[in-house]
């Protein structure tokens, strides 16, 4: 936790204690300053701010392979609206993005492209494995689908469902939300 | 047998001495035929008889035989409406002469044919895997290699392009090489163009699929009947209910069960539904991938409205498995048939709105016409089916040309393009949507009355009132879930006209609760395969267009 950036009452009162050219200016000035604090500023830790921006503009990466990725589009579509979380930009470059969302199956064969598109993707990022297939590989257990995408990548969030229902889903970034704002640790790192 | 048929086996038994063995089952014609004369024969039932779609080719394994493996094709003569499959022996250490030169659609066919079995094909230009990535050991579907055993790639597969003797490169043109996918937002899942551009113009290209290979095929061989649909529905997603049924039509077809008349209203509605709700897909994005957002957010509402429809039959919403064996899943909730009427007046008004936004768009149309053409001569040798084959002008509709379920008495009609392109392609869907919802319309005004399945303790499980109401009711459903649904010995190959074209199913089955060999005929396998070549010397901006506008969808692509 870094220090407090906002805890501004006892910096100010120490500042304008020190400068004490027109000692009754000052005392009307803390008058003003200690309503203004007591009405318009909120004191916090800079990783609860930063996490609270964070959390309401998530920039996700939909790694859609197959029926999951239809159904993110209805998720981000005009009925269920992920723009109500903040997260409606939906960007296809890992440099610009933090929520990799794994939505579909991974073969063996996509496998190297998901970890090169995880690794591209600059920090702090978080992954939501949507679906059955992505979060275990789902009903194909099979010689070519991989056994959940968290053999190559880590992932904070399993959201179950085949496909999940667009509701599932977006429960499934209010719970990385609720990570990003708490600044714990991921479940796997 | 009809005429048609007997004229041909006649004539065939004559020119080739008798070296083609016929026979029927289960209504499909069949000729079986030593593999040193298979391109011989394909030629002469291509040249002589009007056989000009290759449907499939696929291969089955029968490890305990001497020659270990059938080679089987499907060809198809539109003008006398006649189908035969073809089927050759070939043995594990032997090659099998290549069908390229007759059809260039067999080109892919083979390729998959030697990854998954092992054929090999002499004369193929490029024999490399196609579905696998490129360290896989083994040929998966032969019956020797365990469902289960996972082979893992270290690396991204690098570029390549197809040999072609007559191209040169040009030492005084500054190529750059460019990769488009397999995750990239213009090629909508997991598609793979890789370009080599001199300035804006495409030198060549190539396509890499395989990248949704989960094994569908292998899957089905461990897996009961009734098991299978849910595996189906994830073949084409975007209009799941249409593999449901093609799959349940065949093995129905194969069992000899009629449905009834109210399975089959179903069935009609919920197919035309999906190809709706297909088209809009396709259409919406690739109005996106031109930079016409509004439409897909636009339609994508409709096409919510069509899955609230679904969700009120069976609780899914997107791969819903409503079909089974013998009939519909479910009955249909009291006054379904009005929603689903008032829901299709609402996509018909959308459909104009659709319309009025795009079809006259000058930039839509700038950007589309006379983009990614095909001529149909290519379009037929590569195997086209569907709304892409019907843009470059040819009248084919299985569901007019070999109606199934009645649809003979359904009043609609075919669009057919003219040029073949990205803009007739988009005419041809966006008419197919008014006639899709004009027949839904009819059925749902007309709906049967009486039973959505058969009673037929062998194919369908009791009710659960039943199973837990009384003693037969119990048992029945112990054995069917015990005994699974039992196919005769035999092969059928079965068709259905899906959102993308003829989706065929065949099946080959050894009596037990599992098929022995099921292969998809997916529709937009053979399409893509014609991409590269569609390609040469357009923009680099054209190929998003043309992608969007083939409507590749990789669960059926890959399987």
């Amino acid at each position: 936790m870094c220090p407090m950036i906002f805890n501004g009452r006892t910096n100010m009162r120490e500042n304008t204690s020190e400068n004490s050219g027109n000692k009754l200016v000052v005392e009307a000035m803390q008058g003003d300053v200690d309503r203004l604090l007591d009405t318009s500023v909120l004191t916090t830790v800079a990783d609860k701010f930063i996490g609270w921006g964070r959390k309401n503009s998530l920039w996700p990466l939909p790694f859609g392979t197959a029926c999951c990725g239809i159904e993110f589009m209805s998720v981000v579509g005009p009925r269920y609206d992920l723009a109500r979380f903040g997260a409606e930009v939906v960007r296809f470059s890992p440099r610009q993005s933090d929520l990799l969302i794994v939505a579909g199956t991974i073969t063996e064969k996509m496998g190297p492209v998901l970890k090169l598109i995880y690794d591209q993707m600059l920090d702090p990022k978080w992954v939501l494995s949507m679906g059955a297939c992505a979060s275990s590989g789902g009903f194909y257990r099979s010689y070519h689908v991989m056994q959940g995408a968290d053999k190559v990548v880590p992932v904070d969030v399993y959201v179950p469902g085949c496909p999940p229902t667009p509701e599932a889903v977006i429960d499934g970034v209010m719970k990385i939300q609720e990570l990003i704002m708490s600044g714990k640790k991921r479940p796997r790192a | 047998m009809n005429d048609v048929q007997k004229n041909i086996q006649d004539e065939m038994s004559q020119t080739f001495n008798g070296a083609i063995g016929f026979s029927e089952s289960f209504g499909d014609w069949v000729g079986e035929f030593p593999k040193e004369k298979n391109v011989a024969i394909l030629n002469h039932l291509k040249n002589h008889h009007h056989f000009d779609f290759m449907m499939d080719l696929c291969g089955v394994d029968y490890p305990t035989r001497g020659k270990r493996f059938d080679v089987v094709y499907h060809l198809y003569a539109p003008t006398t409406k006649a189908r035969i499959r073809l089927k050759t022996q070939v043995g594990e250490n032997e090659t099998i002469d290549s069908a390229v030169g007759v059809w260039k659609g067999a080109n892919w066919f083979e390729r998959e044919a030697f990854d998954l079995f092992g054929v090999k094909f002499n004369g193929h230009p490029n024999l490399r895997k196609i579905l696998t990535h490129q360290e896989f050991i083994g040929h998966p579907l032969r019956k020797d290699y365990d469902a289960n055993r996972q082979q893992a790639a270290t690396k991204v597969e690098d570029m390549w392009f197809e040999p072609d003797p007559d191209y040169k490169e040009d030492p005084n043109k500054n190529l750059v090489p460019i990769n488009i996918g397999p995750s990239h937002p213009a090629t909508h899942g997991t598609l793979r163009v890789m370009a080599q551009l001199d300035g804006e113009i495409i030198d060549r290209c190539n396509v890499e699929i395989g990248y949704l290979h989960r094994c569908f095929e292998k899957m089905a061989e461990t897996h009961l009947f009734n098991q299978i649909i849910p595996y189906t529905d994830r073949l084409n997603y975007c209009s799941a209910p249409m593999n449901n049924v093609g799959f349940c039509k065949m093995v129905e077809r194969m069992m000899g069960v009629t449905i009834p008349p109210k399975a089959i209203a179903m069935r009609i509605v919920l197919a035309e539904l999906s190809r709706v709700i297909d088209h809009l897909v396709c259409i919406g994005t690739n109005a996106v991938d031109l930079g016409a957002l509004t439409v897909f957010w636009h339609i994508f509402e409709q096409r919510e409205r069509v899955y609230t429809l679904f969700e009120k039959l069976c609780g899914a919403r997107l791969t819903v498995a409503l079909t089974r064996i013998g009939g519909m899943a479910y009955d249909n909730p009291p006054g379904w048939e009005k929603e689903c009427l008032t829901t299709i007046t609402g996509i018909k008004k959308a459909v104009e709105e659709l319309d009025s936004l795009l079809t006259g768009n000058k930039i839509f149309i700038g950007r589309t016409q006379g983009v990614g053409k095909i001529s149909q001569e290519d379009a037929i040798a590569y195997g086209y089916t569907g709304p892409c084959l019907r843009a470059t002008g040819v009248n084919l509709d299985l569901r007019k040309a070999e109606p199934y379920y009645g649809y003979e008495q359904l009043d609609f009609d075919v669009p057919i393009g003219t040029e073949g392109d990205t803009y007739d392609r988009y005419l041809v869907r966006m008419e197919e949507m008014r006639q899709s919802l004009k027949i839904a319309e009819q059925i749902c005004k007309n709906m049967p009355s009486g039973d959505f399945t058969i009673r037929d303790k062998d194919i369908v499980l009791p009710d659960k009132k039943d199973v837990w109401g009384n003693i037969e009711g119990l048992m029945n459903h112990f054995m069917l879930v015990i005994k699974g649904v039992r196919p005769p010995v035999g092969e059928i190959y079965d068709y259905t006209e899906a959102a993308n074209g003829e989706l065929g199913f065949y099946l080959v089955s050894d009596g037990g609760p599992k098929p022995y060999r099921l292969k998809v005929r997916p529709p937009c396998f053979a399409i893509y395969q014609s991409f590269p070549s569609m390609m040469k010397g357009a923009y680099v901006a054209d190929v998003i267009a043309a992608l969007g506008s083939l409507n590749i969808v990789a669960g059926e692509l890959d399987r």
